[in-house]
């Protein structure tokens, strides 16, 4: 009788134990969802109000969904050459960038992951030191301008292409991916440095450079800070983050073929939709094919610092 | 040849200690490896341009620096400069401001990344799972230009979605962006927004390295869901969280110039002059650059000696540290 007691009091336990942990488990997916959704619902709108008619969106009638769909806006933002510009600069910087970036951090990581090089503690220092020390916003730009770069493509290609924080994911990596046998038997068989880098260390770990690639083509893609200080005067050599501050976020500039009409200071906010939707639509196209490399790294990153 | 010689003799002379023996000149090493030291070169050339160049720079902190008469021509006034600079009515509130824009982020966002790996680490549907991560990372590709843009169409105070939303409701406008402590508020919100997807992987990796037969031996002595997370997961990743804890602490001086500036406006001053936005105005707009040098020198010694304080920290806890 108390056996029997015990046994459907212990399963109204499990069974209320189901019920929590349904609800439980529902919460958590419920609570995932939103905060998914906080991250895309903002696009959806931004998209929506860049492809409705104007008049909706001035009388705030549109959400989520466009309403009378029209790319007038994008003919707009595609007629106006400067922006064109500043996507070319984007790309043509952001190439470059990244092939000097990676060739840098190689020649840096190869020498340092070698465990019998003499000084090796003290080259490591002195490229880590300025990962925690800057001179600031000012010294830099004194430089930069005694450098006679201010106004240059080389401005936005030279100066950061040597990150000390990718520079030790890399070396971090080569040091456990790649045999130190594999090396020395290389060096033994005559093989230069150069020969081992090229023909054995660089095939061998496609995987951190694909990732490297990518911080450094997203670092050099989403800054402006360097182009606000350093790009002043030729405006052709604007990139696109820091035309689409002058255009949608100070608004202190309006679209060439939105200007012709009259003087008007600031866009219309379908316009300044469409540009922001110009400038996000590439890396939302590229972002599902680079994302897991960055996983990767990240998590290649985490090992050390 | 001389190197050799040397080394033989330190061989006789010093016989009781064996590891002289092998000490050999540095021509030696050059030699050696002069092909490794080559490649060292070129990022070295970067290093001592780019970022030991620019710290000559600094001197003008201690220099009353004019731009006609050049680094040399300027005269040195010692630490009349940072006099000048700490008794400055802005300088409190950059400080302030900075200290408190980071540690408002560091408070709402450090335990975000820990929240969202510990509920998405209970997510048994794989394919629910992926797609959620994809989406929480989105934010962080993203510039902080079109951020901010996105921001003030999201919560801008005439044609925000959301004061539009609030205004069909019966609500008022609120100006989230346009006015000082809203502007805090969602500064903190939209920073902790933009990063917390990208925090969550370290922690995930840390997860699935847990042993799982702890978790076994909880379901065995009758833990639940909130047993397993509170007893098994929790201390298991404790130490990434002291890690990434102490790392981020060791920031809480550094300023995010790029975040600041693009969220900004005239609206809201109060809590927008940060080290930084005081370094660029005073310096690049209105040419003061000694005491522009200066504030930023002030605010990287700080920051040197946060890091290197959050090292020994991390250290003393036995974990890996910074450097």
């Amino acid at each position: 009788m108390e056996a029997k007691l015990q046994t459907r009091s212990l399963n109204k336990k499990v069974e209320k134990h189901k019920i929590t942990d349904k609800i439980a488990s529902f919460l958590i997916h419920l609570f995932l969802v939103l905060v998914a959704l906080t991250c895309v619902l903002p696009f959806l709108h931004v998209f929506a109000k860049s492809v409705s008619n104007e008049a909706y969106v001035i009388a705030n009638k549109v959400l989520l969904l466009p309403k009378e769909f029209t790319i007038t806006a994008y003919k707009k933002v595609f007629a106006d050459s400067s922006i064109l510009r500043s996507f070319y600069v984007s790309v043509v910087v952001t190439i470059l960038f990244t092939m000097l970036g990676i060739l840098i951090t190689l020649c840096a990581a190869y020498p340092l992951s070698r465990k019998g090089l003499k000084g090796r503690s003290f080259f490591t220092f002195v490229f880590l030191f300025t990962m925690y020390f800057s001179a600031g916003i000012i010294p830099e730009y004194l430089l930069i301008n005694n450098l006679g770069l201010l106004d240059t493509w080389a401005v936005l290609i030279l100066p950061l292409a040597f990150s000390p924080y990718n520079f030790l994911i890399m070396k971090t990596s080569l040091q456990s991916t790649i045999p130190d046998s594999l090396i020395e038997s290389a060096h033994l068989d005559g093989a230069t440095q150069f020969q081992i880098l090229g023909k054995i260390v660089v095939p061998l770990s496609k995987p951190i450079l694909a990732t490297l690639s990518l911080f450094y083509a997203v670092g050099r893609w989403n800054a402006y800070q360097d182009a606000l200080f350093y790009v002043k005067q030729n405006v052709s050599l604007r990139p696109l983050q820091l035309k689409m501050y002058y255009l949608v976020v100070s608004a202190t500039e309006s679209l060439q073929a939105a200007s012709e009409g009259g003087a008007q200071i600031t866009n219309p906010e379908v316009l300044k939709a469409a540009c922001i939707m110009f400038a996000t639509i590439p890396i939302i196209c590229i972002y599902p094919f680079v994302q897991k490399f960055f996983v990767q790294g990240t998590m290649i990153g985490s090992v050390k610092g | 040849m001389i190197f050799v010689k040397f080394a033989k003799a330190n061989k006789i002379s010093n016989s009781v200690v064996p590891l002289q023996m092998k000490k050999r000149g540095i021509f030696h090493y050059i030699k050696k490896d002069w092909q490794l030291y080559v490649l060292l070169l070129v990022p070295l050339a970067f290093a001592l341009v780019f970022k030991y160049g620019s710290y000559f720079g600094l001197t003008i902190a201690f220099k009353d620096y004019k731009i006609l008469k050049g680094f040399n021509g300027s005269k040195w006034v010692g630490f009349d400069i940072f006099r000048k600079v700490f008794t400055m009515r802005n300088f409190g509130s950059a400080v302030r401001n900075t200290l408190l824009l980071n540690v408002l982020t560091l408070v709402f966002g450090f335990p975000m990344p820990i929240i969202l790996a510990l509920l998405l680490n209970e997510v048994k549907n794989k394919y629910f799972k992926k797609v959620t991560q994809t989406l929480i990372y989105l934010p962080h590709f993203l510039s902080f230009i079109i951020i901010g843009a996105m921001a003030y169409q999201i919560f801008g105070q005439e044609n925000g979605v959301i004061n539009n939303i609030i205004v069909s409701l019966g609500g008022s406008r609120i100006p989230f962006l346009q006015e000082d402590t809203h502007w805090l508020i969602s500064y903190v919100v939209i920073n902790v927004w933009q990063t917390m997807g990208w925090g969550t992987i370290i922690y995930l990796a840390a997860i699935t390295s847990v042993n799982p037969e702890l978790y076994e031996a909880a379901t065995v002595d009758g833990a639940g869901r909130w047993g397993k997370i509170k007893n098994v997961t929790l201390p298991c990743i404790r130490s990434t969280i002291v890690t990434l804890l102490i790392m981020n602490l060791g920031k809480i001086m550094a300023g995010s110039f790029e975040n600041v500036y693009a969220l900004m406006n005239v609206a809201t001053p109060k809590y927008t002059t940060t080290i930084p936005i005081l370094v660029y105005r005073l310096g690049l707009s209105n040419g003061k650059y000694s005491e522009a040098t200066a504030i930023g020198l002030f605010q990287s010694v700080i920051g040197l000696a946060l890091v290197l304080i959050s090292d020994r920290i991390a250290k003393k806890l036995g974990e890996d540290g910074l450097l």
